[in-house]
């Protein structure tokens, strides 16, 4: 296995914005623009399917190729148009227009040219609408230079242009104007509103779509009306009428498929069905979550689907039935929780909607689920004070969860801590404990004692405030007026230093010590006595971060201060051990290894450090890996340990490291190739993962791993240790649908041919257990995860591995063997 | 120390009525209005929406339908059972039917107007012929239990479609049978709740358009009877219905004061497919809109709050100008208020009494601008309760004080107030002289010797008022070439040679006093005349017309001024003919003969003619401006109109001395509390 060269920085999640209505292709697939990607989610499963990548900007226009559904045209911020297969994910063509694209459409109307919307040269902030010829000539990388203006002055947002019915016109709304163009007869119609500001905000518009079979314009609003105009052929005579629900901007509209009904969505996350255009029939589904950015609708009429702003997809039936949403990693307004990994489900634990936790999947890119903390109603209204969560922790073994929520308000504020314990019955976070008011001021930091022995007695949680104190909280048995013992938590200790504002704490790896920092000075404290045992304090500048080693570095404390250095102590000694000039902004300890990753932020780069602070030299640097400010960074546990080739990069071994950008993107380091990363999605289209477990596979399988294990014990790790991916044949005669293969004449021997191992010494009985053996290996390797990763490293040769092995049977070994394959097995079938 | 000492009274309690059904006048450029409290007032669009006649109202003869037929012919319908016709030209109720089906709730007259039809309280639908001098009473037609609400005549006046609680029916006229019966039903939860049919529209291609009270507008196919269009257009009644005379567009008053449009507009351009679309929501009133008119350029609505609004269409204008405002009328277009300048004493006139009121007084004096103390409160003095179920024509209270006369339809009543000390008796005067009644106008001379009464046929009688008490009729004044028209404005000189009166065909006459003939009369022009006053000093003639023009008129040189034909050669401001209230009171300041006072609802005005006028680029409110110039650059910016926007509504303006005003607001919020509750609306954010 050839080492790779460099780390891969891989976008892994979140924060990518989306830049255009979603589209329904016509076979229920739902075809998304996010970042600089195209983002394929099967409707039926939620899953991401595939994921097209190509453009070098943000994408700002997907359209169905309205002449070939199986296509789909792209318009992206680098000035290409590129026009999609997107069942295969390959792109056909690519269409260089040359500036910036802001918008796209496609008609059905217009034979071979889409519209586009680009900066007008020589004009700052003025846009036109232009219709772009795309040439039919050969080849992959088209220039398409046949522009023709259709309209001036219009907005650069995608929401501001609608195509009218069959293509007649086109409308566009800037500020308070309105311009209708027909195609036909080539006339231009311009109306607009007074611009009148009221209490509600003004009137501009906002967001237009067209009626499919009438015409009718419909217009959001910024000031929550919409108003639907009739009549604009005529100039004068034009007509709207007004729909008024919203108090704040519509944000997007959509018609349905015949325009009985108009739904429209804005800040509240209520969709609104509008029945014949009347004030008065409506419906509602409220709760969406977050702002709805877009809505779509699909070419069936069945399904509506809304992108929010928090990077959520809702798909709504037509009956304004909530049906599934697509929802990767919710965008917050501020992750103030920072990055915490729930010691259960492994996942991400952070701030989701408003006043929720999310739980996060990093393995499926998608929330496991949302807890309600602060349970209570959001009220979309600016300016308002919206109480949230500012600090989560876990205890270690996930069965404690505190949380901090804090109202903002000028003078005080208001905070209470909450301790939720898990519940197995449930399966979810029970509140145990509100404490209101834990601090006078600001909670600072949080960190339970953690340690892995199971005891309840051992498990405390400190808290530091900006009030100059660390409180320690501990459970508490009395019994409750039913006479049953419970567990609540009270304060036990308050501790605090020269009256410093205590901003961070961390327990040492055995829970003895505790190091609490009070703005420049670190304190270490006994966790039994609550003593003050020593402190450190290191040049001018205010502790940022602090944190203790592990395993065999335990005995060092490392510390970054706001002044620019990363400092590690040495417990023993109490003495400075060394430090280091570098603006940290991120100190994250590895719980699985002696390693600690800093992230230093230098004018526009962010730089990653890992280091041992056993050793003041860095293992690892990577200078300028990403763009934006790395905002939090958090190692999660691998499942399995990986095989690292290079030692350079072996702290990646046990955990894999999480960075949160400042636009909330979740990126992560991969020693692996592009082409490894993408295979394990691949993998999830097959067959074989959805397979129903029936009792009779149950059987079989339990049969089989006797067998296996059996034949383990007699060295045949031979048959084991045929990989699956070198067998296509086997693939596809287990995966190809019985209807479409050929007749079973014709593929025997070509199966039994890729059964044969090259040396040819395996006789035919083998060669169907050893298929046996493949299906039942992908059933038990979440069973036997080490076993089958060792297997894998060996896998490297088999053919010496196969020498080896066979080499050290002995003859009583032999003779064994051939003893066993006489014995009868059949009474296992009776289990 | 300001210019004037002012007195702001707002203690004038006056409380329009509601306003109950409107009737535009077919082809025509009236509108004719019926209040609640059964006044009937007709304002004519041709001379800027000038309220021309006013027909005060009659206890027992409330008005609840109102038709234009045989051309200008006015008739009223209402719950005393009976079928009036008015008579325009001398303002009263000519004639009335007895309609013998008990209280009429509804009124139509058919295209041509030939034929009225009356829906009543028994539930029977009556057709009378239109025949000068009257109706005639034709036929029933085919009679269901339920009061008919409604009804309108289609355009071919075949079919009458009549809406009722529940239920609509069409008859045919001829047969006078039921040819079809549609159910209105509204039902909740197997919950059958009474439905009222409150309005109904009949189109000339069959569909009929009812407005019901649970606020929707319904389209029904005549043919079938089936349901064509539902529009719920608010969630309590919609009251009131109108269609324009091409038939593309309604507009709907509902009971929460909302007014909305329906257009009939083509689905597609170019196909002939068309749907009847809600368009412009209006929310002009705060009470019941109980009665909507289309006219063809404009939307107009009147509610229980007393206003009529006139909303035009801004896609018939033909460009941006006086036509194309919105205006709200909210008071009559005539004085209410009488002034006794010697005496210092307010008479407020009421629907069916009077107020007299003394002016409070104070003996400080201030900076411009201040509010002062007051050493004297203003006292109510007597309240005259006119008796009989007539309401009031007019009322004058004499420049002394110490007479007070006014008029019913009947009735003329004079008074003599005397003042003892802090007393005040009252005593009618007896034998009045029998004069042709009812007054439309009052006047007293400047010396309190005469009474001046404006009366029917262009006629104007002069009565000698007698000390300490009585009265003698001393002559008639009478246009030489007569007219038809009563007189509704009459002005006297100060020194009692002139008196002008104007009739209702704007006609202006001008007698001399002392040999009782007729002196000349004012060449003719052809708008309304608002106001008119007689100058103390140089006896010019001062009038007011509704289209914003002023005049001024010698009448020793009958003819116009020099200064007057100034004005008519430049022409006045753009800003001054584009307002929107008519000026109700012209005076004069005796201390500076060239000032003319005037005033309207919404502004107070001093005409300086020896100033020059402004024109189109100089501003013409610029008294804010002028007040931040100095001294020698606001001599350049002076122009001829002063104007004050301090008082508004403005009733009455007049000066009593020469450093002392009188003006009577009535705030519009001070009508609002008097109102009953609005309906509870639920609003966001509150």
């Amino acid at each position: 296995m050839a080492a790779p060269a460099t780390l891969r920085v891989v976008r892994c999640g979140g924060g990518t914005l989306h830049g255009a209505r979603a589209v329904f292709s016509v076979d229920a697939y739902l075809l998304c623009a996010s970042g600089d990607f195209v983002k394929m989610y099967s409707v039926a499963t939620e899953k991401t399917l595939r994921v097209m990548g190509g453009h070098g900007d943000l994408v700002t226009g997907i359209q169905l190729n309205p002449h070939n559904h199986m296509q789909l045209y792209s318009s992206s911020l680098d000035g290409s148009i590129k026009l999609w297969d997107f069942m295969d994910g390959i792109p056909i063509k690519t269409f260089t227009v040359g500036s910036k694209l802001l918008a796209l459409y496609a008609l059905a109307s217009f034979e071979d040219s889409v519209f586009v919307v680009i900066p007008k040269s020589g004009e700052r902030d003025t846009f036109q609408l232009v219709s772009v010829k795309l040439t039919k000539a050969a080849g992959q990388d088209l220039e398409a230079k046949e522009l023709s203006v259709v309209l001036d002055g219009v907005d650069a947002s995608p929401k501001c242009i609608a195509f009218g019915r069959e293509g007649e016109y086109v409308a566009s709304v800037k500020e308070v104007n309105l311009q209708v163009y027909f195609f036909k007869r080539k006339q231009l119609n311009r109306f607009s509103v007074s611009a009148a500001k009221t209490k509600s905000g003004n009137n501009h518009f906002m967001c237009i779509a067209c009626h499919p079979t009438e015409d009718c314009i419909a217009t959001g609003h910024a000031d929550g009306k919409i108003r639907l105009w009739r009549n604009f052929y005529h100039k004068k005579e034009y007509t709207f009428s007004t729909l008024h629900w919203h108090h704040d901007t519509v944000m997007d509209l959509a018609f349905s498929l015949q325009g009985s009904s108009l739904l429209s969505g804005g800040v509240e996350s209520v969709i609104v069905l509008w029945r014949n255009e009347s004030e008065h029939q409506r419906d509602f589904l409220p709760r969406l979550g977050s702002a709805i950015e877009y809505i779509s609708m699909s070419p069936d009429g069945t399904l509506c689907c809304t992108l929010h702003t928090d990077n959520r997809i809702t798909i709504i039936n037509s009956n304004l039935r909530f049906s599934r949403s697509i929802q990767g990693l919710i965008k917050s307004t501020n992750v103030k929780t920072g990055l915490v990994v729930d010691p259960r489900t492994k996942a991400l634990v952070l701030n989701g909607e408003p006043g929720h936790l999310q739980f996060y999947c990093l393995q499926s890119d998608q929330q496991l689920f949302s807890l309600d903390i602060v349970q209570r109603q959001y009220i979309h209204q600016a300016g308002l004070n919206q109480t949230d969560l500012v600090k989560v922790a876990f205890s270690a073994q996930g069965e404690w969860l505190a949380t901090v929520e804090e109202r903002e308000e000028v003078t005080d504020p208001e905070l209470q801590l909450k301790l939720w314990f898990y519940d197995e019955e449930t399966q979810s976070f029970k509140l145990n404990t509100r404490i209101s008011m834990p601090h006078e001021d600001h909670i600072t930091d949080m960190c339970f004692r953690d340690m892995d022995e199971v005891e309840d007695e051992s498990l405390i949680l400190v808290t530091t405030g900006s009030d100059c104190v660390f409180k320690v909280w501990v459970m508490v048995e009395d019994t409750d007026p039913e006479g049953k013992l419970c567990v609540s938590w009270s304060c036990d200790f308050v501790g605090s230093y020269h009256n410093y504002q205590a901003t961070n704490c961390c327990f040492s790896e055995d829970g003895s010590l505790l190091a609490v920092s009070f703005e420049e000075t670190v304190t270490v404290w006994d966790s039994v006595t609550w003593d003050l045992k020593c402190t450190f304090c290191y040049s001018p500048g205010k502790i940022r971060n602090i944190c203790f080693g592990r395993l065999t570095c335990s005995k060092y404390l490392i510390g970054a201060t706001d002044h620019g250095f990363l400092c590690c102590w040495n417990l023993l000694s109490c003495a400075l051990e060394w430090s280091a000039y570098l603006n940290i902004v991120v100190l994250q300890p590895d719980p699985l290894s002696e390693h600690i990753a800093a992230i230093s932020w230098l004018s526009k780069d962010s730089s990653l450090f890992v280091f041992k602070p056993n050793e003041p030299r860095p293992i690892y640097i990577q200078r300028n890996f990403c763009k934006e400010k790395i905002q939090l960074a958090v190692f999660v546990p691998r499942e399995e340990p990986e095989t690292i080739g290079s030692a350079k990069y072996l702290w990646l071994r046990r955990s894999q490291l999480f960075f949160l950008t400042a636009t909330q993107e979740l990126i992560t380091l991969s020693t692996k190739s592009l082409e490894e990363r993408l295979t394990p999605s691949s993998k999830q289209l097959a067959v074989e993962d959805s397979l129903p477990v029936t009792p009779f596979s149950l059987l079989l399988g339990k049969h089989r791993r006797h067998q296996s294990q059996e034949d383990i014990d007699l060295g045949k790790l031979v048959v084991c240790n045929k990989p699956e991916q070198d067998s296509p044949a086997v693939k596809e005669l287990l995966h190809t649908p019985a209807h479409v293969l050929p007749s079973a004449s014709f593929l025997c021997p070509v199966f039994i041919n890729s059964l044969l191992i090259s040396k040819g010494n395996t006789s035919a009985e083998e060669v169907a257990d050893e298929v046996e053996m493949e299906s039942e290996k992908t059933e038990d390797d979440s069973d036997e995860e080490r076993d089958v990763t060792e297997m894998e490293q060996e896998d490297t040769s088999p053919v010496e591995l196969l020498g080896e092995i066979t080499c050290k049977l002995s003859k009583s070994q032999e003779k064994e063997l051939r003893k066993l394959r006489k014995m009868d097995y059949s009474w296992i079938s009776a289990f | 120390m300001g210019e004037f000492e002012v007195h702001r009274v707002r203690f004038f309690g006056l409380v329009p009525a509601g306003v109950r059904c409107l009737a535009c006048q077919p082809r025509g450029t009236r509108l004719a209005l019926a209040r609640t409290d059964g006044a009937v007032e007709v304002y004519n669009f041709a001379v800027n929406y000038f309220q021309e006649k006013v027909i005060p109202g009659h206890d027992s003869r409330s008005v609840e339908a109102l038709c234009w037929a045989a051309g200008d012919r006015l008739f009223g319908a209402g719950l005393n059972g009976e079928v009036t016709e008015y008579d325009l030209a001398r303002l009263c109720a000519a004639r009335s039917v007895d309609g013998c089906g008990g209280p009429i709730w509804s009124m139509a007259a058919n295209s041509n107007g030939t034929q009225l039809a009356i829906g009543c309280e028994d539930g029977s639908v009556k057709l009378f012929q239109v025949v000068p001098g009257g109706i005639e009473f034709e036929r029933n037609l085919d009679r269901r239990k339920g009061r008919i609400l409604c009804l309108s005549w289609h355009p071919s006046d075949t079919h009458i479609a009549a809406g009722s609680i529940d239920v609509l029916r069409v008859f045919d006229v001829c047969s006078g049978q039921t040819v079809q019966r549609i159910m209105v039903n509204y039902h909740v939860q197997k919950v059958k709740r009474e439905c009222v049919v409150w309005s109904i529209a009949f189109l000339s291609s069959g569909t009929i358009v009812t407005s019901d009270s649970f606020g929707r507008v319904q389209f029904w196919d005549r043919e079938r009877g089936t349901l064509v269009e539902s529009h719920t257009v608010s969630t309590s009644a919609v009251l009131s219905l109108a269609v324009s005379e091409e038939e593309d567009s309604i507009i709907v008053g509902t009971s929460t004061g909302a007014t909305y449009q329906f257009q009939l507009l083509p689905v597609k351009a170019g196909s002939l497919e068309k749907r009847w679309v809600r368009t412009k929501p209006f929310q002009h009133h705060t009470h019941d809109v109980r009665a909507v008119a289309h006219s063809s350029t404009a939307l107009i609505s009147g509610g229980l709050d007393a206003q009529l609004v006139i909303r035009p269409l801004m896609e018939k204008m033909q460009k941006k100008g006086y036509d194309a405002a919105l205006r709200k009328f909210t008071f009559p277009h005539r004085r209410l208020v009488s002034c006794a300048r010697k005496a210092r004493l307010l008479l407020f006139q009421f629907s069916q009494h009077l107020e007299l009121w003394r002016l409070g007084s104070t003996d400080e004096t201030g900076k411009d601008g201040e509010v002062l103390p007051l050493c004297r409160m203003p006292e109510h003095l007597v309240q005259l309760k006119s008796k009989g179920p007539e309401h009031i024509y007019c009322s004058c209270v004499s420049p002394c004080g110490s007479w007070v006369a006014y008029s019913t339809a009947s009735r003329f009543h004079l008074y003599r107030v005397q003042y003892e000390g802090n007393g005040v008796s009252i005593k009618k005067v007896p034998k009045m002289p029998k004069l042709l009644l009812p007054a439309y106008q009052l006047q007293f001379s400047s010396d309190s010797s005469s009474l001046f009464v404006a009366s029917a046929r262009g006629s104007v009688h002069v009565l000698q008022l007698l000390e300490p008490g009585g009265c003698k009729h001393q002559h008639t004044l009478r246009p030489p070439s007569g007219s038809p028209e009563a007189v509704y404005l009459l002005a006297s000189s100060a020194d009692g040679h002139w008196v002008a009166a104007v009739s209702g065909d704007w006609a202006i006459h001008i007698y001399n006093l002392k040999c009782f003939k007729h002196h000349c009369s004012v060449p003719t022009y052809s708008c309304a005349v608002t106001a008119l006053a007689i100058h103390p000093v140089t006896n010019n003639l001062v009038i007011a017309y509704s289209d914003q023009q002023l005049f001024e008129f010698s009448i020793p040189e009958k003819q116009y001024t020099a200064w007057s034909r100034t004005v008519q050669s430049c022409g006045l401001h753009r800003v001054w003919l584009e307002r929107d209230s008519p000026i109700t009171h012209i005076t004069f300041n005796p201390k500076n003969p060239s000032h003319i006072l005037l005033h309207d609802i919404y502004m107070f005005c001093v005409l300086d003619k020896s100033l020059p006028l402004p024109d189109n680029s100089a501003l013409l409110m610029n008294q804010g401006t002028l007040k931040q110039l100095p001294e020698t650059a606001r001599k350049r910016q002076l122009h001829a109109f002063k104007i004050c926007k301090k008082f508004q509504p403005l009733l009455f303006a007049d000066l009593l001395d020469e450093n002392c005003l009188v003006m009577v607001e009535r705030p519009i919020m001070d009508i609002k509390t008097q109102l009953p509750l609005p309906i509870q609306q639920k609003k966001f954010g509150t």
